[in-house]
């Protein structure tokens, strides 16, 4: 079976129904990764003999007509930890890595009896913006496999959208669900921060980071926020604000709706037709009923910077952990303890980490703190102000997601700047801590175009909301890839 | 020529992270951080006098727990994922050198 027509309410039917066992479903799924993966690489470990026993276990003790997720295949990113099941964040330090516990979100999906069919590849710790960072394999975007899938989730996008799996979780921290989602044509779904448990969760920039879903359309997006959201002992950052059912003003339309179109989103350095699919989607907001001005973030500009001295000074201290004693890689042939340390940290990372592991102790360092990491967190105090000055009102900002549509696999690998700047839609978000989606919004050249939807803090039902009166106006979403290119 | 970061500064930083560059390694490095410092410094143009800096956008602050031990007796499986260990411990090189001679 490919997941190209389905939905996680029709399979779920064909569960309830038995026509179809989870077995049967989970080793349909896991052939057909087979099948596709030799061309895409989404994955990195599939968990061929753990998905068939749950699914078994799941038949036993009978598909519940209640739960959507019961029985169901979903792939995850591999930064989220997996009991006993290896965990790389697709880093050689972590290559035979069997974690010892669950991540909050992998237990919540495995309690509703979701099956984890496998790990999906990802840029190393997250870091990247096109999957050529991991230290594996390069995943190839499905619609056109000479180009990339975007990341750091492109192991998650392209098997959905590639039709391996249903659904599968992505991390992003500066846009690593949404800029995927939006050059493989699927749904991505970045949460407010604190809205989903980061315990478990391989940590890059921790006040950034966020787990999501990627699917194939807004109400499975929905439905699967709904079974990872909300408060966890484990991590005090998650939010204790009560969850709402996201599926349940998902048909509420957008009437009345006022949408704000940043003007700094739509400057110089964006893509004609990416431009020209936003403008196509505000369009139809107003066919819908919403209203569609142009607003203004000001300190847009300053984003990047901004993102890229917290991130990386973030990742320096969380990254310290990796030091080859107590678990990960360690080299060979050490003379004493300072050297295993070094040695092991050398071999074990790739040039991006180190990178931003060095830009980040810079950013951090004496006599460089006031003007770099202080500077920056002020500057995020004044790009979330423009967000608040907005959002009062304003329901929601509609943007480009990407500046281009997916580009060639090679092609901006070598050059870190050029792949910064690709971040400048996304991170403002994630310095914010605003929710954020993207949905499938367009095409150019044979390539999908996604527009993101972001909100008002923990407010992800209003994006649901107008993303399903988007998807419901249109039929981008049920495009597929003729697997390979000539779309 | 780099001209925000010099190549001993490179080779600090990167001491300092514990990370070893290889000797052709530091000219590429340096020149990409350079740039990349280059456009940090935009962030000089921004009048922040007096803003205060966010570090976290979490509202959840100091949430505390009750202070219960808990031994999760997974001293096994921890160890199976250390490089190397001995009789229930993680086994490491020698941190005194013994020599005298820092080899």
């Amino acid at each position: 079976m490919n997941y190209f027509d389905q939905s996680l309410s029709s399979i779920h039917e064909k569960l309830v129904n038995k026509e179809i066992t989870s077995e049967e479903l989970t080793k349909q799924t896991l052939a057909n990764i087979a099948d596709v993966d030799k061309d895409i690489n989404a994955f990195i470990n599939v968990d061929e003999e753990g998905a068939v026993k749950h699914a078994q276990a799941v038949d036993e003790a009978g598909i519940d007509a209640d739960n959507l997720l019961s029985g169901m295949p979903i792939a995850l990113k591999d930064n989220l930890v997996t009991k006993g099941f290896t965990t790389t964040a697709a880093s050689k330090m972590l290559a035979d890595f069997k974690p010892i516990y669950n991540a909050t979100v992998v237990d919540k999906l495995a309690n509703l009896n979701a099956i984890n069919v496998g790990k999906t590849n990802m840029d190393e710790f997250a870091m990247g913006g096109s999957t050529e960072n991991s230290a594996f394999k390069i995943t190839h975007n499905p619609w056109d496999t000479t180009k990339v899938p975007g990341g750091s989730s492109g192991g998650s996008a392209a098997a959905v959208a590639a039709g391996e799996v249903i659904a599968a979780l992505g991390s992003d921290t500066g846009g690593s669900i949404r800029q995927p989602a939006s050059f493989n044509g699927v749904v991505g779904m970045k949460p407010t921060y604190g809205r989903v448990s980061r315990w478990g969760l391989i940590a890059f920039g921790s006040s950034l980071d966020q787990i999501g879903p990627i699917t194939r359309n807004v109400e499975d997006n929905a439905t699967l926020l709904n079974a990872i959201a909300g408060h966890d002992e484990h991590d005090m950052t998650s939010s204790d604000k009560e969850v709402p059912d996201f599926t349940a003003n998902l048909n509420a339309g957008v009437k009345g709706m006022k949408i704000g179109i940043p003007s700094e989103f739509m400057a110089a350095g964006i893509d004609d037709a990416v431009k020209q699919t936003v403008l196509d989607a505000a369009e139809t907001y107003k066919k819908l009923g919403a209203t569609v001005e142009e607003v203004s973030l000001p300190n847009t500009e300053y984003g990047v910077a901004a993102y890229y001295i917290i991130s990386s000074s973030e990742a320096s201290s969380n990254l310290q952990r990796f030091d080859g004693i107590r678990y990960g890689y360690r080299a060979e042939g050490v003379k004493n303890l300072e050297d295993l340390y070094v040695k092991s940290r050398s071999e074990g990372f790739g040039d991006e980490v180190k990178r931003r592991i060095m830009l980040g102790t810079f950013s951090l360092s004496a006599g460089f703190y006031d003007a770099y990491f202080k500077k920056a967190a002020q500057v995020r105090t004044l790009m979330i102000n423009d967000f608040t000055n907005v959002f009062k009102d304003y329901d929601l900002i509609l943007a480009p997601t990407a500046p281009t549509p997916a580009y060639g696999i090679g092609e901006d690998v070598s050059d870190p700047m050029t792949m910064y700047m690709n971040d400048v839609l996304t991170l403002p978000v994630n310095l914010a801590g605003l929710p954020g989606m993207s949905i499938p919004a367009g095409f150019a050249d044979g390539l999908p175009v996604g527009v993101q939807l972001i909100g008002k803090p923990f407010d992800e039902a209003t994006i649901y909301q107008a993303g399903n009166a988007f998807e419901q106006a249109t039929d981008f979403h049920k495009q597929t890839p003729k697997m390979g290119g000539n779309n | 020529m780099s001209e925000r970061i010099s190549e001993n500064q490179v080779n600090h930083v990167a001491q300092l992270a514990k990370l070893k560059l290889e000797a052709d390694q530091l000219p590429y490095f340096t020149e990409q951080l350079d740039k990349i410092i280059g456009m940090f410094e935009t962030l000089s143009k921004v009048d922040t006098e007096g803003v205060e800096p966010t570090t976290s956008v979490s509202d959840q602050l100091n949430t505390m727990r009750e202070d219960i031990a808990d031994n999760w007796n997974q001293r096994a499986e921890l160890l199976d994922n250390a490089p190397d260990a001995e009789n229930g411990y993680i086994k490491v090189p020698a941190i005194i050198d013994e020599s005298g001679d820092n080899e």
